[in-house]
């Protein structure tokens, strides 16, 4: 068994490598702004269409609602990763495979490094546009921040782990472009990310409270910005770490299934 | 016999002399990605309806409000997915051809650019071509067929002149995206690292261009008109088509607005895409 210190020391070095993009870094930034004026104008358009108030969200939280979302976008990952299914396809997978760390693990420590790095560069400053622009329903009861944090920290883990599938998808296909393209489709629309899961139609909104998709985005919104009392939300966190728990299992699983059908060629 | 055999190599070497023509090559470059993507039939067609999922969720988005509210910025579902069919249409073209500039500051940092710039063919053609991603069919499709069904489900009375309209529409609007997305990449010789910039405007405006362009408040809507002519690509054609009247900066007859912005974006794209190539310095290859 590995020490921790050494995932430690792959979480720092993986937020120290994403902190020297900074030119990539204020264009991220730039370019998730622009979307977030846009998307908030689609909402606010429907619910001021909607007289106000919209299925229990009103101009503000909507607003609310929509900078959350784009603050989540990089840290959460939501345009899916590719590492460790190239990896596979060059034959670098062996070498992951033979470091005393787990694979899953590593991957995860240089996750959370980097999501740490996204969380305050790419997430922090739309907030600050958002506050700005539309104005922030923030919650009043501090243990929204608390409760908030264990959430998102939670969604970032859920997503790590569907991603991580996705990726060990590429054991059996040659290629998975395509799979990680649908995934990341369905991802967004069943997260909450794109609209709130509150307006779904009702067979949608079953759709998507039976995935993992809503612990990804709308459960630490809704968190975070007090839409849900902490109370409340602590349900959620434990809804998260049910998920959590099975894609862990099922993610090793593949793994393991997957390492013994690897073939790499050469040396 | 010997006369042949003095005539073959005089033969060849007055077929050296003889380029062939652009559009010539332009051909055989596309037919020959075109063969190339078709022979893996499995990953096309699955990339083409993952592609075609992807697009009607974006829809789905839309709709979901729509069966809330009713009416989102003046316009019922079926007039707001025409708007949506003629952008998902327009961009959907642009993004076929040139969508690959996208990844024009990898191959500035690798050096990969010179060896296209030394070829006697333009540049741009060249990366046009080099990853024509025949997946992106999907966006074509699914938006051809919104566009033309939520048309005549909207009530569409064509005459001459609006038939011509929608006919053109979607050809001028993927003309404005292609400048776009040309522009997009000819900024990237400035700022390598900072491609996502562009995205912004590319990916941006296409996220405005699908939706009901009075949705947005007036300074968005203003620099999504004038500047990133975004709303002049399917919204505006839109309101003409339906005869429906335009909110503020956007009357119903900027529907026609279309050619010319397509002309006129095209042109400070190639200003700059020539500028950007100038510029460019060899990174050692």
């Amino acid at each position: 068994m590995p020490r921790v210190s050494a995932y430690w020391s792959v979480a720092r070095a993986s937020f120290r490598q994403y902190s020297t993009y900074r030119m990539a870094t204020a264009a991220g930034v730039f370019t998730n702004s622009i979307f977030g004026l846009i998307r908030a104008s689609i909402l606010l358009a429907a619910i001021h269409a909607a007289g106000g108030e919209l299925r229990g969200y009103d101009a503000l939280q909507a607003a609310t609602y929509v900078w959350l979302g784009q603050a989540l976008l990089a840290p959460i990952e939501a345009f899916g990763t590719r590492e460790i299914s190239q990896r596979v396809h060059q034959g670098d997978v062996a070498v992951d495979l033979l470091r005393p760390t787990h694979l899953l693990g590593m991957f995860y420590a240089q996750k959370l490094g980097r999501a740490g790095f996204l969380l305050l560069a790419r997430g922090v400053p739309p907030m600050l546009v958002g506050a700005l622009l539309t104005g922030l329903a923030l919650p009043s009861d501090p243990l929204s921040y608390l409760v908030g944090a264990a959430c998102l920290l939670l969604a970032i883990t859920v997503a790590f782990l569907g991603d991580a599938m996705i990726n060990l998808a590429s054991f059996w296909l040659v290629e998975t472009r395509g799979l990680s393209v649908v995934y990341m489709a369905v991802m967004n629309l069943l997260s909450g990310f794109l609209i709130p899961i509150a307006w779904f139609p009702d067979w949608l909104a079953a759709i998507a409270r039976a995935t993992p998709f809503p612990s990804m985005v709308q459960t630490p919104i809704d968190a975070l910005s007090g839409r849900i009392p902490p109370i409340e939300a602590l349900a959620l966190l434990g809804e998260q770490t049910a998920w959590a728990l099975v894609l862990t299992v099922a993610a090793v699983l593949m793994l393991r299934i997957g390492v013994r059908s690897l073939e790499v060629q050469g040396g | 016999m010997a006369d042949h055999a003095r005539s073959t190599p005089a033969a060849s070497a007055a077929r050296a002399e003889r380029p062939l023509s652009l559009p010539r090559v332009m051909g055989l470059l596309y037919a020959s990605r075109i063969r190339s993507q078709a022979s893996f039939r499995t990953s096309f067609v699955a990339d083409v309806l993952g592609q075609m999922l992807v697009v009607g969720t974006e829809f789905l988005e839309l709709w979901v409000i729509l069966s809330q509210v009713g009416v989102l910025g003046g316009m019922t579902l079926t007039q707001v997915a025409v708007v949506y069919g003629l952008g998902a249409l327009a961009f959907g073209l642009a993004d076929l051809f040139f969508g690959e500039i996208d990844g024009l500051s990898t191959m500035v940092r690798s050096g990969k650019l010179e060896t296209l710039l030394i070829r006697p063919l333009p540049v741009l053609l060249q990366i046009s071509s080099m990853d024509l991603s025949l997946r992106r069919l999907g966006r074509i499709l699914v938006g051809l067929s919104t566009y033309v069904i939520a048309l005549v489900v909207a009530g569409f009375s064509p005459t001459p002149l609006t038939l011509l309209l929608a006919v053109t529409a979607p050809l001028a609007g993927a003309a404005v995206f292609a400048a776009l997305l040309t522009t997009a990449g000819a900024m990237q010789f400035w700022l390598v690292d900072g491609r996502e910039f562009a995205n912004a405007f590319t990916y941006g405006g296409n996220y405005v261009a699908t939706n009901p362009g009075a949705v947005f408040p007036l300074p968005l809507r203003a620099f999504f008109t004038f500047v990133v002519p975004a709303t002049l690509i399917a919204y505006a054609p839109t309101l003409t088509l339906l005869d429906l009247p335009g909110p503020t900066l956007i009357p119903a007859w900027s529907g026609w607005l279309g050619v010319p912005a397509a002309v006129l974006t095209w042109t400070l794209a190639s200003l700059l895409w020539r500028a950007g190539v100038r510029r460019y310095t060899g990174a050692g290859g």
